[in-house]
């Protein structure tokens, strides 16, 4: 199997899953927790006793705060050179001391940690948005397909398979190289194109799955029209399932961020601190000082690993196999 | 074939819909086509209500869907006609065919649970349709949708208004479709097994709201269900079908009292009695629709039938006058049970 093909597995899985939360039939006369607002309601009850949950609650939501108070948390501003002085051939970086925990964040002697927190923000603006905009591109290309049908359908999955077979990495070089130079906001398209195909198949799905569903021909039957049908009857009933993928794709945004900014395809501007550029820029000091490279690359893996979990278990709380 | 032989008759009072040599055939490129429906015809007036009566698979909802023009896009053929007020609604497009759904004829299903909307509030759903035919502004359709519930029999309409389908009872849930359906006040209505999902005691009060519909308003009805008690109550006209044809058509009074086809001497054989008199005598017939033959050669109910013979096997019943000369009761088998010579069934 072409990791192509993996790919699309997976995601039609998904959209499988989402179908047989909102389509599963209950019992003829018990009073069930199927409805799609008590469904949430149940998943929620689920959720507050789920420590996994909890925990990747708890990470995303502190990261969150410190993105959005970055400028007041920070001891120091993140660009005045304050351990310049000590900075010396042999020692060029200078080590944690008082008022600078972390130390600097090499020869320009600026305060390492300070650097970090604000880098925080960086990273929240350049995986929300990209997910955001994956998130937008996915839900009008999937809406479109599972809507019309037939021929729509086909072309516009016939565009977002080539989209899913680009590698994102090359993709950024191009917008990079289309935009003259790579900036934060190259970032943001090459990754959301990426995440679009993701969006749009699983959305697609699951309106598929509604358009066979008893309410849609219910409303059929009583005449509402095509755009009622759709906005009102599919769309909502199909969102779920791509709201619990756009938190986990959150967690590959940011890695991919990470992963573009490491390899200079990011901002390349060093004033405003972004945690896979400084991963970058820590490979100069590699011997002298690996916590250079050792912090940023942990403060990634965290965030990354905190809105994993908050997205695995949203989705486990809201597939239909697991619920008991 | 058989399918052709029974002519429209006269009826008494003058039909809304008039449905005639029906077929529906799935099938496409790679499937065998399947009849499911094959040469199906009935007529309804207003303020009558006719059954459809049969067992799971017979073709009840193919039926409707194809006269409601709901049958999926691709994959099937539809031929025959479904004549309403002098149009065939089989030869309309999806346009004219939404225009008249909801407004001239409207549809209840089985589930009420699954056909809601689970994240519209009832009575949006309610004002919706009136807001597609009638073109009325919302607060004004939300004004009359209360009016809808309260009619219907959902006590405090305002409130429940704003509920959430799962907020409601299973019965209150069928009564919301049902205002649904009843909004636009259309002249048919079509009821597709509106009580199986429900209580007892709740199908008894659904059942009571279908009734004062068609005694009030003088809407036609078509009844589909596998229930024989559903239709003891509440239809004039019985059409028991099996395997997509229609094998037995009389008045209820009829069927109750006198069913001749074999098949429908087992449906009614299988009702349970409460007092027990039968006791013993639950009379499931035996196998399923799965052992169906197709009708070409044969009976289908033959593989099933304790009347069958050799004739069974070779040539298909067509759907024929009673024997006995009792006027509009049809019947399509070669050995009918026939009062006095019972000799299958106690
Ligand atoms: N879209 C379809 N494609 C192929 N076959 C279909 C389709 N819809 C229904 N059928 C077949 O048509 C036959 C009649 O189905 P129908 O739903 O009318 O049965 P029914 O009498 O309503 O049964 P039930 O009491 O279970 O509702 C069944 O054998 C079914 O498998
Ligand atoms: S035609 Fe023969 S097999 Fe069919 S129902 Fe009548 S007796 Fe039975
Ligand atoms: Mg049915």
């Amino acid at each position: 199997m072409n990791p192509m093909q993996r790919k699309k597995d997976r995601i039609d899985k998904l959209a499988e899953q989402a179908a047989g939360a909102s389509a599963d039939v209950p019992d003829a006369g018990k009073v069930a927790d199927t409805g799609g607002v008590s469904l949430i309601a149940s998943a929620w009850r689920r959720l507050r006793r789920n420590p996994v949950f909890l925990v990747g609650l708890a990470v995303t939501v502190l990261f969150v705060l410190i993105a959005i108070f970055a400028p007041l948390l920070a001891p120091h501003n993140g660009q005045t050179g304050y351990l310049l002085n000590q900075v010396t051939p042999n020692d060029p970086v200078p080590g944690g001391q008082d008022g600078f925990p972390l130390g600097a964040d090499g020869q320009t002697g600026r305060d390492l940690l300070s650097r970090l927190i604000l880098g925080s923000r960086q990273t929240l603006i350049v995986g929300v948005c990209a997910t955001l905009a994956g998130l937008a591109g996915g839900v009008v290309l999937g809406t479109l397909a599972g809507a019309f049908g037939g021929w729509v359908d086909t072309v516009v999955m016939r565009l977002v398979d080539v989209m899913l077979s680009l590698p994102s990495l090359l993709l950024a070089i191009s917008v990079a190289t289309l935009f003259g130079r790579p900036s934060q906001w190259t970032l943001i398209v090459a990754i959301s194109v990426v995440q679009v195909p993701i969006f749009a198949r699983l959305l697609r799905g699951s309106m598929l799955a509604q358009r066979a569903s008893d309410h849609v021909l219910a409303a059929r039957a009583l005449g509402v029209k095509r755009g009622p049908i759709t906005f009102r009857h599919m769309l909502p009933n199909s969102l779920g399932p791509v709201l619990v993928q756009a938190t986990l794709v959150l967690a590959t945004s940011i890695i991919d961020a990470a992963a573009l900014s490491f390899l200079g395809l990011g901002n390349p501007d060093d004033s405003s601190p972004e945690w896979g550029q400084m991963l970058g820029k820590a490979q100069d000091y590699f011997d002298v000082a690996p916590r250079l490279a050792f912090w940023p690359a942990a403060c990634i893996v965290v965030v990354a690993f905190g809105f994993t979990l908050m997205g695995e278990s949203l989705r486990e709380a809201l597939d239909p196999k697991t619920r008991r | 074939m058989s399918a052709a032989a029974y002519e429209p008759e006269v009826r008494a009072g003058d039909s809304l819909l008039s449905v005639r040599d029906l077929v529906v055939e799935f099938g496409g490129k790679g499937r065998p086509t399947f009849r499911a429906v094959d040469g199906v015809s009935f007529d309804v007036g207003p303020g009558q209500t006719i059954g459809l009566v049969g067992e799971s698979g017979c073709g009840k909802s193919v039926t409707s869907l194809a006269i409601m023009g709901l049958l999926p896009a691709r994959g099937n053929k539809v031929a025959g006609s479904a004549t309403f007020d002098g149009t065939d609604l089989l030869t309309l497009d999806q346009r004219e065919m939404s225009d008249r759904r909801g407004r001239d004829i409207a549809m209840i299903f089985q589930d009420p649970l699954s056909s809601l909307n689970p994240v519209v509030p009832i009575g949006v759903q309610v004002a919706e349709v009136m807001q597609r035919h009638q073109g009325l502004k919302k607060a004004q359709a939300m004004q009359e949708s209360r009016l809808l519930l309260d009619r219907v029999g959902i006590p405090d309409p305002a409130r429940r208004l704003k509920e959430y389908p799962h907020q409601l009872s299973g019965g209150m849930r069928q009564r919301a479709l049902i205002a649904m359906a009843l909004a636009c006040k259309p002249r048919l209505l079509i009821a597709d097994e509106p009580t199986t999902a429900l209580d007892v005691t709740i199908q008894a009060q659904i059942l009571e709201v279908l009734r004062e519909l068609v005694v009030d308003s003088g809407t036609a009805l078509i009844m589909i269900t596998h229930d024989l008690g559903v239709v003891a109550g509440l239809c004039d006209e019985v059409n028991v079908m099996y395997a997509g044809r229609i094998v037995e058509s009389a008045s209820r009074h009829e069927i109750f009292a006198r069913p001749e086809h074999p098949y429908t001497h087992g449906l009614l054989g299988s009702i349970p009695r409460l007092d027990g008199t039968r006791a013993g005598a639950l009379h499931a017939i035996p196998g399923s629709v799965a052992d169906n033959i197709p009708w070409t050669g044969g009976c289908a109910f033959a593989p099933r039938c304790t009347n069958a013979t050799a004739i069974c096997r070779e040539q298909s019943p067509a759907l024929e006058a009673d024997p006995t000369g009792i006027p509009d009761h049809l019947l399509r088998c070669h050995h009918p049970i026939l009062p006095g010579t019972d000799s299958t069934h106690e």
